[in-house]
């Protein structure tokens, strides 16, 4: 019956309120797949943006990929970037505004593949950015294609037979490969796939970005992530999978800083 | 007092930058227009004015660093020659999308492909016609003397944010090197941030302040029907470029019975052409644009009622010839001349060919 229909008022009441959605966060419907980690790596970035009272001073620059609209969620001033662009877009943008927060937020094909050599210099340069990178091996936006961090053996539509190092290159350690740049501060592996893990990765996240406030040079966060429809599992089995096989090949854990 | 110096046209680009309050200038070195990027360099404008040079690891790189800026509401520009330019027109092709001012200059050199370091026009159809994908034009200036690469540089930006667009200066080869007399003009103040804001704060990633609403800069919209509504816009507002800033220069045209036109460093010698050819009694004219975008069209189509032919000289196989056969629309021969690949035509080539091609080809 329609008077036994609570309003929210008289669900949320202040006094037992224990989570509330950050500000930051706009109230479009996210366009990513229900189970897919973005929607918390997207949340938790806003909360630590929040949180250090960065909101009018933050720009932030969405790639191409899933996180493509990244801009339509995030509710700060934001760049579209081309294809693996964004370190560049970010580099200009902390060179005219040296005071302001600037970070990318990018997928795996995005940062490692048509991105590696903007991703490699900014942080050569040691750019004062953070950089939020997206790992979970694969293109999902166009429909689930091989990622540079595709694990050996793992099927994908332009690896159907699962990935052929011989012909197809080994997995892309990018990660390892940034924490070896003087220019870096802090690079860290995270996840967001079980509830102590986001914790950790939010924690990770605002070090980050203190470090970018500090002006100690790149700061740089993986986050491995799922891709549930792309890797054509369930949302649960999508997570028992990434902790059963991603987490071997890229470990979790600070690799610098 | 005038401040004159002896200068390359690449050096005047990068004084006339520092002087223009410029607030970032983001390169890559390639020939022949490294000078500006070492110019930069060896002048230390951050001491001089606060303004930022940095040399990126591509042309790539480069022309998005302009993007994150220029997004921002800066001043900011980048140079190249042929094969760098190639590579920024996914820069560029966003920027337009995205409706960003920039300035960046082409100082071209001969193609294709890696090509020639030596002088060229070769790069009229990927500067003035697109070259990147979609439908959009830049403002295209052409200047013909060191001195027009001093000053083009502040006329540029002018246009960039009056109309929120990226602007080019098309040199080439000859200009970058060559040096001349160049009239410096005064040292103009760089905006404060405060006064970016002000100005550009509207649409400009400047931070999320005082509770404005959050700027967005970007040049996708997956919804067609608000796609094609994005291109309307910027279809109006080139068709307002196209009624305003037109801009052009003619000499001897009044008698003329022959017209030239030309463009950059071959305006420059079809004026030597004309000497030649009146001392021999041809009546010849040149009409140069200095805009290439948008084209003196309506002018040439109206000189076209008064001569006999018209030669378009041009360091290519022959681009904008294209622009003014369309602008001439059949009413007389047109022709086209030029040497190209590096190599640069003499008054008496051109000369010869108008006697060829156009008087006795008739």
């Amino acid at each position: 019956m329609a008077e036994n229909i609570l309003t929210p008022e008289e669900i949320i009441k202040t006094g037992e309120l224990v989570f509330k959605k950050t500000k930051l966060m706009t109230d479009a419907n996210l366009s990513y797949c229900p189970g897919c980690g973005h929607g918390v790596a997207h949340r938790i970035t806003m909360e630590v943006i929040e949180e250090l009272g960065l909101e009018e001073q933050t720009i932030g620059i969405a790639p191409v990929g899933c996180s493509v609209l990244a801009y339509e969620f995030m509710n700060i001033d934001m760049q579209e970037a081309a294809h693996g662009r964004a370190p560049a877009l970010a580099t200009g943008i902390k060179r005219v505004y040296p005071n302001k927060t600037v970070f990318t937020y990018q997928g795996d094909g995005d940062l490692a593949a048509i991105g590696t050599a903007e991703t490699i210099h900014a942080c050569n340069r040691g750019e004062n950015i953070t950089i939020i990178f997206i790992n979970n091996g694969i293109y999902g936006m166009t429909g689930g294609q091989m990622a540079p961090t595709t694990l050996p053996g793992m099927h994908s539509s332009t690896s159907p037979y699962g990935r052929d190092v011989h012909t197809m290159g080994y997995p892309l350690k990018i990660t390892e490969l940034i924490a070896m740049l003087p220019g870096t501060s802090y690079v860290t592996r995270q996840a967001v796939h079980k509830p102590g893990l986001v914790r950790k990765a939010k924690k990770a996240i605002k070090k980050a970005f203190e470090l970018q406030m500090e002006n100690k040079g790149t700061s740089f966060v993986e986050i491995v992530s799922n891709c549930n429809s792309g890797w054509k599992m369930t949302p649960v089995e999508s997570n028992e999978w990434l902790d059963k096989n991603m987490l071997d090949y890229y470990p979790l854990g600070d690799l610098k800083g | 007092m005038e401040e004159v110096k002896l200068m390359k046209g690449n050096e005047a680009v990068a004084e006339a930058a520092i002087r223009a309050g410029v607030d970032a200038y983001f390169g890559y070195p390639i020939t022949p227009q490294s000078e500006v990027i070492e110019y930069l360099m060896a002048e230390e404008p951050h001491k001089r004015t606060g303004m930022v040079v940095l040399q990126a690891e591509s042309e790539l790189a480069a022309i998005n660093m302009v993007y994150g800026a220029a997004a921002c509401g800066k001043k900011v520009m980048t140079s190249s020659s042929s094969p760098g330019f190639s590579l920024k027109q996914e820069g560029i092709s966003y920027m337009a999308g995205a409706e960003l001012p920039c300035v960046i200059v082409d100082v071209v050199r001969g193609g294709p492909g890696l090509g020639t370091i030596q002088p060229s026009q070769a790069d009229y159809f990927q500067v003035v016609k697109g070259g990147g994908h979609g439908d959009y034009n830049l403002i295209v200036l052409a200047p013909a003397t060191v001195q027009e690469m001093a000053d083009f540089i502040e006329l540029a930006f002018k246009l960039a944010f009056k109309y929120r667009n990226p602007a080019v200066i098309l040199s080439d080869g000859v200009i970058g090197q060559m040096m001349e007399k160049v009239v410096l003009p005064p040292q103009k103040e760089r905006l404060y941030d405060e006064e970016v804001d002000k100005l550009y704060g509207s649409w400009a990633t400047t931070g999320k302040k005082n509770g404005r609403e959050r700027n967005i800069i970007t040049s996708l919209e997956l919804v067609p029907e608000r796609q094609e509504a994005h291109n309307h816009h910027l279809q109006a507002k080139y068709k307002k470029i196209t009624e305003n800033e037109i801009r052009f220069e003619t000499f001897n045209c009044e008698d003329a019975d022959y017209l030239l036109v030309a463009y950059g460093s071959s305006a420059r010698i079809c004026q030597k052409t004309i000497q030649l050819a009146r001392a021999k009694g041809i009546k010849v004219g040149l009409l140069r644009p200095i805009t290439l975008w948008p084209y003196p069209s309506e002018a040439i189509n109206k000189l076209a009622d008064r001569v006999k032919g018209i030669l378009t000289v041009e360091m290519s196989a022959g681009q904008m010839v294209e622009d003014v056969r369309l602008a001439v629309n059949g009413k007389v021969k047109t022709e086209h001349y030029g040497r190209f690949g590096g190599m640069v035509h003499s008054p008496d080539e051109v000369l010869d060919a108008l006697e060829t091609k156009i008087i006795g080809g008739q």
